[in-house]
């Protein structure tokens, strides 16, 4: 092998390698620089102005309201729901435990619209219900909920919760004592995993949503949607950018407590 | 004894708000989804016309082509910057891979307008075309458009899946393959590429499964696309085909999840394991 060769290949791997991060943030990079431009067509000589985020402000805020409520909604419920189910789950270990765990991941592989369509058809009659929030809240649940109770399983296994639970339970506290001060403490790192998943994936989730919503209850994804149809480029480019703007901190903060398990499995 | 119930009991409570919501929301409004599927016109055989019906057909075709093309792209793109950022370190390599994950958290939508920006009709490729051919390429409204989505949504998740499985290969395996005198790409296709199977199993379902049943990428795109996704839209919202609409939905989700599911067996535990 010679050296020559060597470096012509590592040359050839980093332009490639360059390429494809270059078609992945160069739109993002237009997007935002597009959000804050007088006019994008002719370019950032135009200069550079808040003007379009401020439009978005005035005709979107309650999506991003909206959005944040039925985030931590989807969060407060999801807490509640699985992180007792995965202890239950895990401590039983049984093949009832297994196949429940695999009904609730099941839809990570139904398409949204097929899970919204089911939901619109079984609740679409309950109209005070339909049009509400709660009915997306429902579908964000259904949606994310498989994320908390895998990451707060992945803990338990990791760190053998069932000696700990024995050895509490031989010192005679009893089952909800030892689940809220030994289980919950010591599953706080997949609570915490499970909980940027949850608030991320929710923030963004457009394709059961979108069936689900009505005008009156948009959320910031179907928002963008409609404004990509609708409004101006600069606009929809700055709605986009307050929308990086909430999610980028959550995505930081995932990876960095990412050590395995990365990656939520949102679709387009 | 009181103690062992006690528990059993305390595990059943823990479980029940969760089998409730569960029931009440996602295994019902299933059940219904199927049932609404069969009481069509034709009844069960809505079913039977997903692959008999020449339009729906054609579709099916389309979308599984789509989805084929886009799993294949993303593995062989992800493979080569997966491999190249795992085995090397320079300065800026660090940056590199945190551009290369950035948009894991952008839905689907938002990846439709990154299209658009790039390949719509104000779009970069099209400026440089113009200025370069003298003819203007637009392919962000189309099925090219949906191809490109799909490579963006899908990248940033392989690349994350190989570097990781690059990561835990065996070195000493290709040093003996080295030492019994094999060359770099004799190495590449008889060690390296097989180790990373099961990775390029897991990772390439979920691309395979998102690409057929994305819905918000191709919205943004274009409303006219030929693929299932965008046929149960239309056929519900356009047509109140809402018998069709569910039928289809029906088989596009047993495809996804049997595609999913074969994986797993395949690859292992894996694919769960990336959600």
């Amino acid at each position: 092998m010679s050296p020559m060769r060597d470096r012509a290949i590592f040359a050839a791997q980093l332009v490639f390698t360059l390429a494809v991060a270059a078609f992945l943030i160069v739109p993002a990079a237009l997007s935002m620089t597009a959000g804050v431009t007088v006019n994008y067509f002719r370019g950032i000589q135009s200069g550079l102005t808040l003007e379009w985020v401020s439009q978005v402000w005035e005709l979107y805020a309650d999506t991003i309201a909206r959005s944040f409520a039925i985030a931590l909604a989807t969060l407060a419920v999801t807490l509640g729901l699985g992180v007792p189910a995965a202890y239950a789950l895990y401590v039983r270990g049984d093949r009832l435990a297994r196949s429940i765990e695999e009904i609730i991941t099941l839809p990570l592989a139904i398409p949204g619209l097929a899970i919204a369509l089911a939901l619109l058809l079984t609740y679409g009659g309950f109209g005070d219900f339909r049009r509400s929030w709660l009915f997306i809240l429902a579908g964000h649940v259904i949606f994310t909920l498989p994320f908390m109770v895998r990451s707060v399983i992945a803990v338990f296994a990791a760190i053998d919760v069932r000696t700990l639970d024995e050895g509490a339970a031989s010192l005679g506290a009893s089952p909800w004592r030892r689940f809220r001060d030994v289980i919950v403490p010591n599953a706080r790192p997949g609570i915490l995993a499970g909980s940027l998943m949850v608030v991320t994936l929710s923030l963004g989730e457009f394709n059961v949503t979108w069936m689900l919503s009505t005008p009156l209850t948009k959320t910031l994804p179907v928002g963008l949607a409609d404004s990509y149809a609708s409004m101006r480029l600069e606009v929809a480019s700055a709605y986009t950018l307050v929308f990086f703007v909430m999610i980028i901190p959550l995505l930081v903060a995932m990876q960095m407590f990412a050590g395995s398990g990365h990656g939520g499995r949102s679709r387009p | 004894m009181t103690q062992t119930m006690s528990l059993k009991s305390f595990l059943a409570l823990c479980l029940l708000p969760l089998a409730l919501v569960v029931t009440a929301f996602f295994l019902l409004p299933m059940a219904k989804l199927i049932a609404v599927g069969a009481s069509g016109k034709t009844g069960i055989a809505a079913y039977a016309a997903i692959v008999l019906d020449a339009r729906y057909r054609g579709t099916l075709i389309n979308t599984v082509l789509l989805a084929a093309a886009t799993t294949a792209a993303t593995l062989v793109i992800a493979t080569v910057a997966g491999l190249f950022l795992q085995r090397h370190r320079f300065p800026g390599r660090a940056v590199l891979v945190a551009l290369l994950t950035f948009p894991l958290a952008f839905p689907g939508v938002v990846v439709g307008f990154m299209i658009i920006l790039l390949a719509g009709r104000q779009g970069l490729i099209g400026e440089i075309t113009l200025r370069l051919l003298g003819e203007k390429q637009v392919w962000a409204y189309s099925i090219q458009g949906l191809f490109l989505g799909y490579l963006y949504f899908s990248i940033p998740r392989v690349i994350l899946t190989i570097m990781a499985a690059v990561e835990k290969l065996d070195p000493s395996l290709e040093e003996a393959a080295r030492a019994l005198g094999a060359g770099p790409w004799a190495v590449m296709r008889d060690v390296i590429l097989p180790a990373l199977r099961p990775a390029f199993i897991a990772s390439g379902a979920i691309a395979f499964a998102t690409a057929m049943g994305a819905f918000g990428t191709a919205f943004t795109l274009a409303t006219n696309i030929d693929v299932l996704p965008m046929l149960i839209y239309t056929e519900f919202t356009l047509s109140a085909n809402v018998a069709t609409a569910a039928a289809l939905s029906v088989g596009l989700g047993l495809v996804a999840w049997a595609i999913l599911a074969l994986a797993r067996s395949a690859a292992g535990n894996a694919v769960a394991a990336a959600g």
